[in-house]
């Protein structure tokens, strides 16, 4: 399963990565052995199998939902970046038009 | 009495009870062997020296009441010094997770795991190293620098809770907590002749331990000894409202024996299965022998030994590396430079995250990301993930069979003593390959224990582990203490 460079970079754009040349090429390598390796898994008829996607033994359990204290906004902003009157504070996100 | 750092904590507890070793000194103690030993190990990435003798002087207090009133219950653990693998949070301390793209935060509020260590009066020391959102085997992947294992200063520590087993080997700390979503905790222990549990899934709360995969990760600890052991996963286990998957039946109670081994399923004797896939070809022949001597060590303390299967053993490494990275790349799609951690300034938003992202992550965060927003892209969704899931349920089922034969399941830990510095350059399927013998306890959620067992010719620890059903510790903990009864591995200390 040899990944191309095309496909690196779809991937790193999926995930919200910057990659240098020399990265798409290192991980098209790796990634292009992994998926290799990992290709043995086709090899297992799993037709009648059900994915587990957990291992517990229970449905998730239910509360009652009641108002409790959480941390004050000041506490949450403290390790932003950038904030700015009580918000987070981005890049902006629209053109700011003609 | 010896050094107070050599005391075994269960040692250190009795002599707080009497009132002759306050946890103040017992705190002095640990802070002066990291100041010797640290420059040449690197266990911790952040000390919090001022907050250890704070705890130690209120620890003191608890323990001067408790001596006018001794019908009261108190922990072992008041005044003991503890380490904390820096992938949990505690409020107001840096934690990092060993990565960039963390650097500089401080958790508003503590992990419950480590909140229990705390209220039954342990003293927290300080954050120790971990391969990069604990993506590792070996800590090398820390953005802050390697951990150097204190029996060969040449060699990693294990990981990815590489710090805390260097820094509970080392004695800088009597008991370190670890995560452990594919080994974490084990190969480490291994690694650096120290005792690990890596909890049954949903044990022990995840609430405050940073997410890498969910339906994998566990907090665990290491100790010098089970018994040691004990007390930190018995402060920590039960249920939390805070993480609705920690099971409602989580908070166990038991006590060892004096040394005798548990009795197996409707009290018949204990049953042992050794599996025959985890004796495979390239590994180290003297992991081998120190596992077989050790099953001999179980057979004469009067443990029934029988030759099992776990068939899909093989599986376990290529399911792992989809499902654990499937996992990492929803996780990590929160660090995006707007609300925590550095951020690295672009034109617009979607620019920022690229940059903040690709230049802040480390390599094997980067490369588990790709891997995972792969197996989960349309179009390879059920070739990959969905595959990985399904022969998820057979590698659960391996164990389910084996474990309704036999009580415990002993094993190598991993294939290696502990390797060199560098060994596996930037080859990751090599250094995945590290990990075949733990992975498959954490895709079935079983409880594992890792213990020394004996040394190789060139002087390194040799790990074992025994894994049980789900919610199976009382079991583990009880075998582990009969053997560490029986044999002085536990107790050999590195040439530092």
């Amino acid at each position: 399963m040899a990944l191309t460079l095309e496909e690196v970079r779809h991937i790193a754009q999926l995930a919200r990565l910057d990659l240098t040349r020399e990265e798409e090429e290192r991980y098209r390598e790796q990634l292009s052995a992994i998926l290799e390796y990992a290709a043995r898994l086709a090899q297992v008829d799993t037709s009648a199998i059900p994915p587990t996607s957990t291992v517990l033994p229970l449905d998730a359990p239910l509360r009652e939902d009641t108002p409790r204290p959480s941390a004050s906004q000041e506490a949450i902003l403290h390790n932003a970046p950038s904030s700015q009157e009580g918000m987070f504070r981005i890049p902006p996100v629209l053109d700011a038009g003609p | 009495m010896p050094a107070l750092v050599d005391l075994t904590l269960l040692e250190a507890s009795a002599e707080l009870r009497t009132g002759r070793l306050s946890s103040v000194e017992l705190v002095r103690a640990c802070l002066d062997a990291i100041n010797r030993l640290e420059p040449a190990i690197h266990a911790f990435l952040a000390l919090t020296p001022d907050v250890a003798l704070a705890q130690a002087q209120q620890s003191d207090q608890r323990l001067s009441a408790w001596r006018h009133n001794p019908d009261r219950a108190l922990s072992p653990l008041c005044g003991i010094p503890i380490a904390v693998k820096d992938v949990l949070c505690l409020k107001d301390v840096p934690t990092t997770c060993g990565s960039k793209i963390l650097e500089g935060f401080r958790p508003p509020y503590t992990a419950t795991s480590v909140q229990r260590l705390i209220d039954a009066g342990a003293v927290i020391l300080g954050k120790t190293n971990t391969d990069e959102f604990a993506m590792g085997s070996s800590t090398e992947n820390s953005a802050y620098g390697v951990t150097h294992n204190p029996w060969d200063l040449d060699r990693v520590p294990g990981g990815s809770s590489g710090g805390s087993a260097a820094a509970v080997a080392a004695r800088l700390s009597f008991a370190a907590l670890g995560t452990d979503t594919g080994g974490s905790v084990r190969q480490p222990a291994a690694f650096c002749g120290v005792t690990g549990i890596k909890t049954s899934y949903g044990r022990v709360s995840r609430y405050g331990l940073i997410a890498y995969g969910s339906s994998l990760d566990t907090v665990g600890a290491l100790a010098r000894s089970a018994s040691d052991l004990l007390p930190v996963f018995l402060a920590m286990a039960g249920p939390d409202p805070l993480d609705s998957t920690c099971m409602p039946s989580a908070a166990p109670a038991f006590q060892l024996g004096d040394g005798q081994l548990p009795s197996g399923l409707h009290g018949r004797q204990l049953r042992i299965g050794v599996p025959r896939e985890y004796f495979i070809e390239g590994m180290h022949p003297a992991v081998e022998k120190g596992v077989r001597e050790a099953v001999e060590v179980f057979r004469g303390l009067g443990a029934e030994v029988q030759d099992i299967s776990l068939p899909h053993t093989d599986l376990a490494l290529p399911v792992y590396y989809l499902i654990a990275p499937a996992e990492a790349s929803a996780n990590l799609a929160r660090y995006d430079g707007v609300r925590f951690g550095p951020r690295l300034e672009a034109q617009g938003l979607l620019e920022q995250y690229y940059s903040t992202r690709g230049q802040l992550f480390g390599r094997e965060v980067k490369r588990r990301i790709m891997l995972g927003s792969y197996a989960l892209s349309a179009g390879y969704y059920d070739a990959y993930y969905g595959q990985a899931q399904k022969v998820r349920t057979l590698i659960k089922g391996d164990f389910e069979s084996a474990l309704r034969e036999v009580d415990l399941i002993a094993c190598p830990v991993a294939p290696t003593t502990a390797f060199k510095i560098g060994a596996h350059g930037d080859d990751p399927l090599s250094m995945y390959l590290e990990d075949v013998f733990t992975l498959p306890a954490n895709l079935a959620g079983v409880p594992g224990l890792a213990f020394p067992v004996g040394f190789d010719s060139d002087g390194l620890p040799i790990g074992m582990q025994l894994k049980a059903q789900h919610l199976g510790e009382p079991l583990l903990f009880q075998a582990a203490h009969a053997y560490q009864c029986a044999t002085n591995w536990h107790k050999e200390r590195p040439p530092l």
